[in-house]
């Protein structure tokens, strides 16, 4: 009973902890000009992505024998309509870039969230049951490791025939080793804390002292991990386009755009170099934000 | 120290069959390998080629084969050459891995000064450029960055060929780009572990004995930080193979890579098998024999 007229105070003052906790890694974050920057142009290329039948200048399947490899505007030759040129049958390599933004975030997002809950998963169980299931789990996170990602990523997804989906789930079944290395040695140091043990006490079954108690304060690593993971899953998925194992569409893709560019290279420089461009800023954008949230959600640093 | 030894290769046992397991998953996820051997042939033939080759046995009695055969170096016949796989593999593998080791020996010579610059002058000017570019190497990919230096050296100044292998000065783009790809990550870590131990109070003791500064940073605090550098060599060696994988790709470099990518195209599964298969193989024993060093440095877990 004595618990029960304690309780409403002792919500607020976590409540007001809790906004307050939020105003401060809000106030870290902003005041780094990198982290701004990234963050601007992440808005940028999410918008594109998003909007890429409107703001593309042209159409990005329409070709024009007449008109190809059109250098950029500002160089000899130019043409004000294609502002970064053209490519080998004369579309717009703007307009390209655009929509391939919308593969890029797609696979980016989407093969994370198969990594995160794959490798948080066995990350809790291996943390929290230890004993058998540990080793076999690790054992598991060993056998991935040895195999750099890429290769793998190459040989299943020829093996499956190449799509989007394919890329998706490849990328993701064989990027989930970090996120249970990082929460599996969370939940290693969260296990002997008070808190933990006070749940134990008072009756929580291992089922609810895991979800409720271990998992959320493993969320601001998990964050910071999967911003860096969703770049790291974007230059995956670069790579393949551009060995083509790709997505297996007509639709455009960075990666296999700088395979196109590829064999102009001496004739149209910008043809290979705008599509790298892109890959470069986005991912830069990303992992500036990511280091960003990772000083302003760790407690320990400043 | 004799139990841990055995603990250990026991480990790296079961680590290898779970590898195998991996790439023999690779062959069944195609599908129906026979139809990619005898695209041609009436359906028959195939029944009898698939009957004969034990593609309708159970899984696990597949597996143990599988297992069985690669313990005597036997991936199969390449389905295009016509020829056992293993050896095309292994002809290809010096090429693979002089790439590998010139870049890391690049990249080595870079990201230690660089890294124990930066460490030493914490916040510095040089510091944070050293930070902005690593954070521009980690995002680029590795394809597109020997694109550009093809663009800038063979391209627009002429000093360097296009690609190929003949002559060392063809080597160079490609383990530049290679170690461009490789650099930045080192960095970052030469750079916090030398941080770690640059404060600690024997370091400054030393400093205060009066030892010159060039002495201290190299004979106490370098050797000290060389411990979690040692333990990252593994996890080097594996991700510059996979990027040299692309990176034989943009420059034509006759490596395992390049076979591989070409395999990979002409879904001929038992070349890609056999180089995914060794080139899991290299890191597993190079991640073993940095394990065994570690043993041997550090004393504390000699002891135990």
């Amino acid at each position: 009973m004595a618990i029960g007229t304690l309780a409403p105070p002792m919500d607020a003052a976590a409540g007001l902890a809790h906004v307050a906790e939020r105003s401060r890694v809000w106030r870290k974050f902003v005041r780094n000009p990198a982290a701004i920057a990234g963050a601007l142009i992440l808005l940028v290329v999410i918008g594109a992505a998003i909007f890429a039948p409107y703001v593309a200048p042209h159409e990005h399947t329409r070709q024009s024998l007449i008109r190809r490899l059109t250098p950029p505007v500002w160089a000899e030759g130019g043409k004000a309509t294609y502002l970064l040129g053209t490519d080998q049958v004369g579309r717009d390599i703007l307009s390209r870039m655009i929509h391939a933004a919308r593969v890029s975030l797609i696979v980016g997002i989407s093969a994370v969230l198969v990594s995160l809950t794959v490798g948080v998963t066995l990350g809790l169980l291996s943390g929290f049951l230890q004993g058998r299931v540990d080793t076999a789990i690790m054992t598991v996170v060993d056998v991935m490791l040895s195999f750099p990602q890429l290769l793998l990523a190459l040989a299943f997804v020829a093996a499956l025939g190449p799509s989007l989906l394919t890329i998706i789930i490849v990328l993701g079944l064989t990027g989930w080793e970090r996120y249970t290395r990082v929460v599996r040695a969370e939940v290693l140091a969260l296990r002997e804390k008070d808190f933990i043990e006070a749940a134990r006490a008072i009756g929580a079954s291992p089922l609810r002292t895991l979800l409720r108690h271990l998992l959320p304060n493993t969320f601001s690593s998990i964050i910071v991990l999967s911003t860096l993971q969703v770049a790291q899953a974007i230059l995956q998925e670069a790579a393949l386009s551009f060995l083509g194992v790709g997505t297996g569409s007509a639709y455009p893709t960075w990666g296999h755009m700088i395979a196109l560019g590829r064999d102009f290279v001496s004739v149209a420089w910008w043809f290979p170099t705008f599509p790298g461009l892109a890959i470069l800023l986005t991912v830069l954008a990303i992992n500036l934000v990511g280091d960003r949230l990772r000083d302003a959600l760790d407690p320990r640093v400043g | 120290m004799l139990t841990v030894l055995v603990r250990r290769v026991a480990r790296l046992l079961v680590v290898l069959v779970g590898v195998s397991l991996v790439t023999f998953a690779i062959l069944q996820a195609s599908g129906d390998p026979v139809a990619l051997m005898m695209p041609e042939a009436p359906e028959s033939d195939r029944a009898a080629l698939r009957q004969a080759m034990g593609f309708n046995d159970p899984l696990p009695v597949q597996f143990a084969r599988f297992v069985g055969n690669i313990a005597r170096g036997d991936f199969g016949q390449s389905f295009f050459h016509r020829e056992p796989a293993l050896p095309l593999v292994l002809a290809r593998l010096p090429t693979t891995v002089l790439l590998t080791l010139l870049a890391m020996a690049v990249s080595l010579a870079i990201a230690l000064p660089i890294g124990i610059v930066s460490a030493i002058r914490r916040n510095s000017v040089f510091d944070h450029t050293a930070t902005l570019i690593v954070f521009l190497g980690t995002s680029m990919p590795v394809f597109w960055t020997g694109i550009m230096l093809i663009l800038l050296f063979a391209v627009q100044l002429r000093v360097l060929p296009v690609s190929g292998w003949e002559s060392w000065a063809a080597l160079i783009l490609p383990a530049a780009t290679l170690a461009t790809f490789s650099t930045p990550l080192l960095l970052r870590i030469v750079r916090s572990s030398m941080l770690e131990v640059i404060n600690l109070d024997y370091v400054r003791t030393a400093r205060a004995k009066g030892v010159s500064e060039w002495f201290v940073i190299c004979r106490h605090a370098l050797t000290n930080a060389a411990l979690p550098l040692v333990t990252v060599a593994g996890l080097q060696f594996s991700l510059n193979l996979g990027g040299a994988v692309i990176t034989e790709t943009v420059f034509a470099v006759p490596g395992l890579g390049r076979l591989i990518i070409g395999a990979i195209r002409q879904l001929d599964f038992p070349i890609v098998q056999a180089g995914v298969f060794l080139i899991a193989l290299m890191v597993v024993l190079v991640n073993f024999a940095v394990d065994m060093l570690y043993l041997y440095l550090n004393p504390q877990i000699r002891v135990r």
